[in-house]
C-alpha cells in the first residue's frame, strides 16, 4: 500500500504534491481576485450613489445566498459564452475557451469577493473618523488620503477577516474539481478510482488540506501580530 | 433570454425543493443535538472529553465538505468488513451519506457557535445559580442553555443559510435536489444564465424565509430583555 504514495512512475506522491501546489495557486489567485472585487464593491457600498449601493447590495446578496456549486456551474457552462459575446463587441470573431484554472479563479474569486466586500467595508468603517479629517486638514487629495492614510489601516483591521475568507476560499476550491481542474480533490478522486483505494487517497487529501489550513492559520496569526505592533489589543 | 425555457424549467426545478428541505431539516436537527454535546465536551475541563471535541472540530472545519462527503460515501465503502456489516445498509445510500456528512459538518460549526454563546455568559449568573443551590444539570437547563440560545441565534441563522447552500453538494453523489436538476437542465439546454436565475431565486427565497424566521425568533426571545 505504501508504494502507492511514493514519488515516481508507480506512486501517486508527486501527482498529489503537484495537486497541492495547484490548490494553493488557485486559492491564492481567487483570494486576490476576490479582494480586488471586495475593495471595489466595499467602496460602492460606502459611496453616496444610490445606484452603486444597489449594485453592490445585489451582488453580495446573490452570491451569499446561492450555493457555490451553482455559481461554478454558471461560469463553467456560461463563462466562455460570455467572453465570446464580449469579444464580438470588440470585433473578435471565433471560438474562445477559458481554461479550468481561469474559470475556477473567476468563480471562487466572485464568491470570496462577496465575503471580502463585507470584511473590507467593516474595516473601512472601523478607521477612526479623525484619520479622515486629519488627512483632509493636511490638504491631502482623495487618492493620497486613500493610499497613504486609510488603506494601510484598513489592511491591518481587515486582516483577521481576510484570514477567515482565505479558509473559506481554500475549501471552496475543492468544488472546482467538477470543472476538471486537477487540484487535491480531483487528483485524489483520480487516484482513488484507478487504484481502488479511495479510503487511502481521501485520507491523504484530508491531511493535505489540514496541512494547508494549519500553515496558513499560523501565517495569518504572525501577520496579525506584525501589523498590530504598537497597538494595544484588548484581552491580551 | 429564453423565457419559455425558464418557465418550463421552473416547474422541473421546484420538484427538487422537497429533497433539499428534507436534507436541511434532518441534518440541522441531528446536527444541533450533536453540536450541543460537542460544545459541552469542548468546554469541559476533562482532557479526555475536550481533546476529541477539539480535533473533531479541527478536522471538519479544516477540510472541504465535498471531500468529507467523498470520504464517507466512497472511502468507507472500500472495506469489506463494512460492506458485510449492517452499516452497509446505511452507507450504500447516498441520501444517508449526504445527511450524515452535513450533520457532522453543521455539528462542528455550530459547536463553536454554541461555545461562543456559552462563554459570553457572565460568571456571576452561574455563581448566583450555584449559591441558590442549583445542581449542575439545573444550571445547564435553566441558566446556561436559555442564555446561550439567545446569544448564539444570529450566528446560528448564518449557519442555517450555509447549510441550505451546502445541500447542493449532494447532487454530486447523484441526488436530484435543486442544484442537481438545474445542472441536468443546463447540460441539456446549454442555457446556464436562465437556469441559474431560476434555481438561484429559489435558493434566495428559501434563505430569505430562514432569515425572517430567525429574526422572528430573536425578537421573541429578546422580549423583555434590557440591554
Amino acid at each position: 500500500m505504501m508504494e502507492l504514495i511514493t514519488f515516481g512512475d508507480t506512486g501517486w506522491g508527486d501527482e498529489l504534491l503537484l495537486s497541492m501546489v495547484m490548490t494553493i495557486l488557485v486559492s491564492t489567485s481567487s483570494l486576490a481576485f476576490g479582494l480586488l472585487i471586495g475593495t471595489i464593491f466595499a467602496s460602492f457600498k460606502l459611496s453616496n450613489s444610490y445606484v452603486l449601493k444597489t449594485i453592490a447590495e445585489f451582488y453580495t446578496t446573490i452570491v451569499r445566498g446561492v450555493p457555490e456549486l451553482l455559481v461554478i456551474y454558471l461560469l463553467f457552462f456560461g463563462g466562455s459564452g460570455a467572453v465570446m459575446y464580449m469579444a464580438k463587441i470588440f470585433g473578435h470573431m471565433g471560438y474562445i475557451e477559458l481554461s479550468p484554472f481561469t474559470i475556477g479563479t473567476i468563480a471562487v474569486g466572485a464568491i470570496s469577493g462577496a465575503y471580502s466586500t463585507e470584511v473590507i467595508r467593516g474595516a473601512i468603517l472601523a478607521v477612526p473618523k479623525g484619520q479622515f479629517e486629519a488627512a483632509r486638514t493636511l490638504g491631502m487629495k482623495k487618492y493620497a488620503m486613500s493610499f497613504n492614510v486609510i488603506f494601510p489601516q484598513v489592511a491591518r483591521l481587515a486582516l483577521p477577516g481576510i484570514g477567515n475568507v482565505w479558509q473559506v476560499t481554500l475549501k471552496d476550491t475543492a468544488l472546482i474539481s467538477v470543472t476538471g481542474l486537477v487540484e487535491i480533490m480531483r487528483q485524489s478522486k483520480i487516484a482513488a478510482g484507478s487504484t481502488h483505494e479511495p479510503f487511502l487517497f481521501y485520507s491523504i487529501a484530508i491531511i493535505l488540506y489540514l496541512f494547508i489550513t494549519s500553515i496558513s492559520y499560523q501565517f495569518f496569526n504572525r501577520a496579525e501580530n506584525k501589523f498590530s505592533k504598537g497597538f494595544v489589543r484588548e484581552g491580551n | 433570454m429564453r423565457f419559455e425555457l425558464m418557465y418550463e424549467s421552473f416547474f422541473k426545478i421546484i420538484q427538487g425543493i422537497p429533497l433539499t428541505l428534507e436534507v436541511v431539516f434532518l441534518s440541522t436537527v441531528c446536527g444541533l443535538f450533536l453540536a450541543v454535546g460537542v460544545a459541552l465536551m469542548r468546554v469541559s475541563e476533562n482532557k479526555f472529553l475536550s481533546n476529541p471535541a477539539y480535533y473533531f472540530i479541527y478536522v471538519i472545519r479544516g477540510t472541504p465538505l465535498l471531500l468529507q462527503l467523498f470520504f464517507i460515501y466512497y472511502g468507507l465503502a472500500q472495506f469489506i468488513f463494512i460492506r458485510e456489516s449492517f452499516l452497509w445498509f446505511f452507507l450504500e445510500d447516498p441520501l444517508f451519506c449526504g445527511v450524515l456528512t452535513l450533520t457532522l459538518s453543521t455539528a462542528a460549526y455550530s459547536a463553536e457557535i454554541i461555545r461562543g454563546g456559552m462563554q459570553s455568559i457572565a460568571p456571576g449568573l452561574i455563581e448566583a445559580a450555584s449559591s441558590m443551590g442549583m445542581s449542575k444539570m439545573q444550571r445547564l437547563r435553566k441558566i446556561i442553555l436559555p442564555i446561550t440560545i439567545r446569544q448564539a441565534l444570529p450566528a446560528y441563522g448564518n449557519e442555517l443559510i450555509l447549510m441550505v447552500k451546502a445541500t447542493s453538494l449532494i447532487s454530486i453523489v447523484t441526488l436530484m435536489e435543486i442544484t442537481g436538476i438545474a445542472r441536468t437542465i443546463i447540460s441539456k439546454t446549454y442555457a446556464p444564465v436562465e437556469i441559474f436565475i431560476v434555481a438561484g431565486s429559489i435558493y434566495l427565497l428559501i434563505n430569505f424565509l430562514i432569515t425572517r424566521l430567525i429574526k422572528f425568533a430573536e425578537n421573541k426571545l429578546n422580549h423583555g430583555t434590557i440591554y
